[in-house]
């Protein structure tokens, strides 16, 4: 689990990039703004994760899944 | 995969306008290579409304607040406005501050790199080296943990504060009261500019497609150095092609060092200028055209980034540090090397002090 909310891009990405360093199948990251929503799941997208988004009150809470 | 395409396609698309919108304005009466400059129209509107009294550059520039006003509504209308803000602002106006220090002392924010490459004025080629070294080093900082800790929602009335400001100097350059300056014709760079309604509408035009597209400047290179991602540096290469082949239409480009418009040959000067806003804006998290468009959508820690850039305007042209088309101060290269020195502290500060507490907290 990632919390990035209230960090501006591009550092929920590098928070992000980071905890795949793990080698893990299954991460949670949360946000709370579009923008850093969008870059994560670029990011994860292109490290071979499929991203499903749930919002709820204003926040963005990714699952990255592979 | 196939939205991953679209979102490049739609930023080229973006730049493509925004480049053509851009030349167009040099044409249309800005000035040459600035149909748009965030730094230079930050520094005109700060002469407009007396910040300073250099008389050759006082205007308040519609394209400011267009953008702040078209990113506004766009973000409005996507349900993405919010008040948000409280990481650091005063370490943000200082980054800020010493940003408009390093454009002004190459002649131009990084969205005016671009235009001036497109001109075919070959001094800015040292800027953009001393500009991606600057992103580097604000990359060095970032891999270590940088972070001027997190924003808060904040009450909703704060994210309005900054677009309503912008509506207010906009009356002021329609009413023209006695206590706002305008740059006489024939004294300067000020006094060159497309007609009101233009300029506004580009600006409104451009803060639309910044908003939607997250187009950053400094974003292209960050980005593409920290994770391969070339999405932005595509709206940026974008901007550069459409500028040019607008410039070789309108007869806006002329290739060489020596009689650029609004630009001096002080090569190392150049790049140290753009070193510094560089890595200034990588620690910001953007570019000043970002930094207008995020105020525009209540983010009230670029606002203060934005009032930084218009105080840091107003000293360089108090204290003679902004370079002119004869060369760089020797203020202005003193400011310089000092903002250098500020931006690597601020970076050290928030990387490794920090990290040291969240260690113990551990």
């Amino acid at each position: 689990m990632v919390d990035a909310r209230g960090q501006s891009c591009p550092i929920p990405v590098i928070m992000t990039k980071k905890a795949m360093k793990s080698n893990e199948d299954y991460y949670e990251v949360l946000v709370d703004s579009k923008t850093p929503c969008e870059n994560v799941t670029r990011f994860a997208q292109s490290q071979g994760y499929k991203v499903e988004v749930e919002e709820k009150g204003g926040e963005y809470l990714l699952k990255l899944s592979r | 995969m196939a939205e991953k395409k679209n979102d490049k396609l739609l930023i080229i698309i973006a730049g493509l306008i925004i480049g053509v919108i851009a030349a167009g304005l040099a044409f249309l009466g800005n000035p040459k290579n600035m149909g748009f400059c965030i730094a230079c129209f930050l520094r005109d509107t700060a002469g407009g409304l007396g910040l300073h009294r250099a008389a050759p550059v006082q205007y308040i520039r519609p394209e400011i607040i267009g953008i702040v006003l078209g990113a506004f509504g766009a973000a409005f209308a996507k349900k993405e406005f919010g008040s948000k803000g409280g990481s650091a602002p005063m370490t943000r106006f200082v980054l800020g501050f010493f940003a408009m220090v390093g454009c002004l002392m190459f002649l131009g924010c990084p969205f005016r790199m671009i235009l001036r490459l497109a001109g075919g004025d070959l001094n800015a080629i040292f800027g953009l080296v001393g500009f991606v070294i600057g992103i580097f080093c604000g990359i060095f900082f970032l891999k270590n943990g940088y972070s001027l800790k997190r924003t808060y929602s904040l009450t909703p009335a704060e994210g309005y504060i900054f677009p309503i400001m912008e509506v207010i100097v906009f009356v002021l350059l329609l009413a023209k009261p006695a206590f706002i300056f305008f740059s006489e014709e024939g004294a300067g760079p000020g006094a060159m500019h497309a007609a009101i309604g233009f300029s506004l509408a580009a600006g409104l035009i451009v803060g639309v497609l910044a908003q939607r597209t997250r187009l950053c400047m400094v974003g292209g290179v960050r980005d593409l150095a920290l994770f391969k991602e070339t999405r932005l540096l595509w709206g940026f290469i974008a901007i550069f092609v459409a500028a040019l082949i607008t410039n070789l239409i309108l007869g806006g480009f002329k290739l060489g060092m020596t009689e650029q418009p609004v630009a001096h040959t002080d090569g190392l000067w150049n790049c140290l200028g753009m070193l510094l806003v560089g890595f200034a804006c990588v620690l910001l998290g953007g570019c000043p055209l970002r930094q207008l468009v995020m105020s525009g959508e209540g983010n009230a820690d670029s606002a203060v980034t934005v009032l930084g850039l218009i105080v840091g305007a107003a000293f360089c042209h108090n204290f003679g540090l902004a370079s002119s088309g004869e060369g760089p101060t020797p203020a202005g290269k003193i400011a310089v090397i000092i903002g250098i020195a500020v931006v690597a502290l601020i970076g050290v500060v928030n990387t490794y002090v920090k990290a040291e507490k969240a260690s113990e907290a551990a």
